[in-house]
């Protein structure tokens, strides 16, 4: 069949940002993923309750401190990763460096704190079926807090490189600093669940 | 009975179709591109397709995108053949947005795979599995990630 050219896309970028780009569609993708991850862990939990005969089972309710704190960190880093997702849209080499660093302190902070809720949980992983669902849910976070910590460290490197002025880097940075935003958020429910349902 | 005779039904049904190939392979008048000229896009390329399929990437105008056209294919150009290209198109009107390059050939996925399969295997047998497994799962991602400081990169 002969071929008629309609269109010329030669003057198109090299690539796209947002919706345009393959890795925010993929991000979301892994973030709708993620998501119903957690919303099953909260329903077994929630399950688990409705049919316990006492909640908290065998053990007094997690101590409040250790959670409570991560939770303020964790809170408190999502100003700086806005702007960090703001310094990576305006390509500012200097200021995404500066955001990265920072981002990557604010990743290890709560995962140091986070040693102390599983001792604060006062309750053992094997004991009965309210400690496992509980050591589930801080496991399934603290999962997502290293693996996001583990990218953000990659990508800090990587943007020390040659590699680093590159709209493509830019796009993985705000792609990146959207899922810490998710990582953020998803542990406000999980958060509710362990420490103050068992206080209702 | 009754499954019997399906059964011997199923395998007339098959065997006909083995005849037909065979018979079409030996015999007959070698058909055009497109014989029965259908709407799709899939009949628009030359028969036996070559590995790409299209040298460019066809405009569909129509839901019969065959039928509503005339005798030429409308196409795109201006994709670079330097690089590995596909077209972006915005999601609901599907306008083209972005030349984006899909990856050169890799080692980094198969080995993630294999690295993956060794973390979930060891991990039925010891936790610690899924704690010393993760490291090359993680040193692959990190490769498979890392620029390769091709065209591909480009932006």
């Amino acid at each position: 069949m002969k071929h008629e050219v309609v269109a010329d896309v030669s003057s198109l970028p090299n690539h796209g940002m947002g919706t345009a780009s393959l890795t925010w569609w993929g991000t979301m993708a892994f973030i709708l993923i993620e998501g119903t991850g957690f919303a099953l862990a909260v329903a077994t939990y929630l399950y688990l309750q409705s049919v316990a005969s006492a909640w908290p089972l065998g053990a007094p309710p997690p101590d409040l401190v250790a959670g409570s704190l991560v939770t303020l960190v964790l809170l408190a880093s999502v100003l700086p990763n806005i702007f960090l997702s703001r310094w990576a849209e305006h390509q500012n080499l200097r200021l995404v460096r500066l955001g990265l660093l920072l981002m990557s302190v604010l990743g290890v902070v709560p995962l140091i704190i986070r040693v102390f809720e599983f001792g604060a949980l006062n309750i053992k992983w094997d004991t009965n079926a309210y400690g496992s669902v509980i050591w589930v849910l801080l496991g399934l976070h603290t999962s997502h807090l290293l693996t996001d910590l583990a990218d953000t460290l990659v990508l800090t490197a990587l943007m020390f490189t040659r590699h680093a002025d590159n709209k493509r880097r830019y796009g993985d940075v705000q792609d990146n600093a959207m899922y810490w935003n998710f990582v953020v958020l998803a542990w406000l429910p999980i958060y509710g669940c362990i420490y103050w349902i068992p206080r209702l | 009975m009754f499954v019997s005779v399906s059964a011997v039904a199923l395998t007339f049904g098959f065997l006909l179709f083995f005849i037909n190939a065979l018979v079409s392979a030996r015999r007959g008048a070698i058909s055009d591109a497109n014989p029965w000229q259908a709407a799709t896009l899939e009949w628009a390329t030359s028969s036996p397709p070559p590995a790409y399929n299209f040298v460019r990437i066809p405009v569909v105008k129509a839901r019969d995108a065959l039928w509503e056209q005339s005798e030429a294919l409308p196409v795109v150009a201006g994709l670079r053949t330097d690089r590995r290209e596909l077209l972006v198109s915005s999601v609901v009107e599907a306008r083209p947005e972005a030349r984006e390059s899909s990856p050169r050939n890799s080692i980094w996925p198969l080995l993630t795979a294999i690295a993956t399969t060794v973390m979930l295997i060891w991990s039925i047998f010891t936790p610690w599995g899924v704690v010393w497994g993760a490291i090359p799962v993680a040193i692959c991602l990190v490769g498979w990630f890392w620029p390769a400081g091709t065209p591909e990169d480009d932006s």
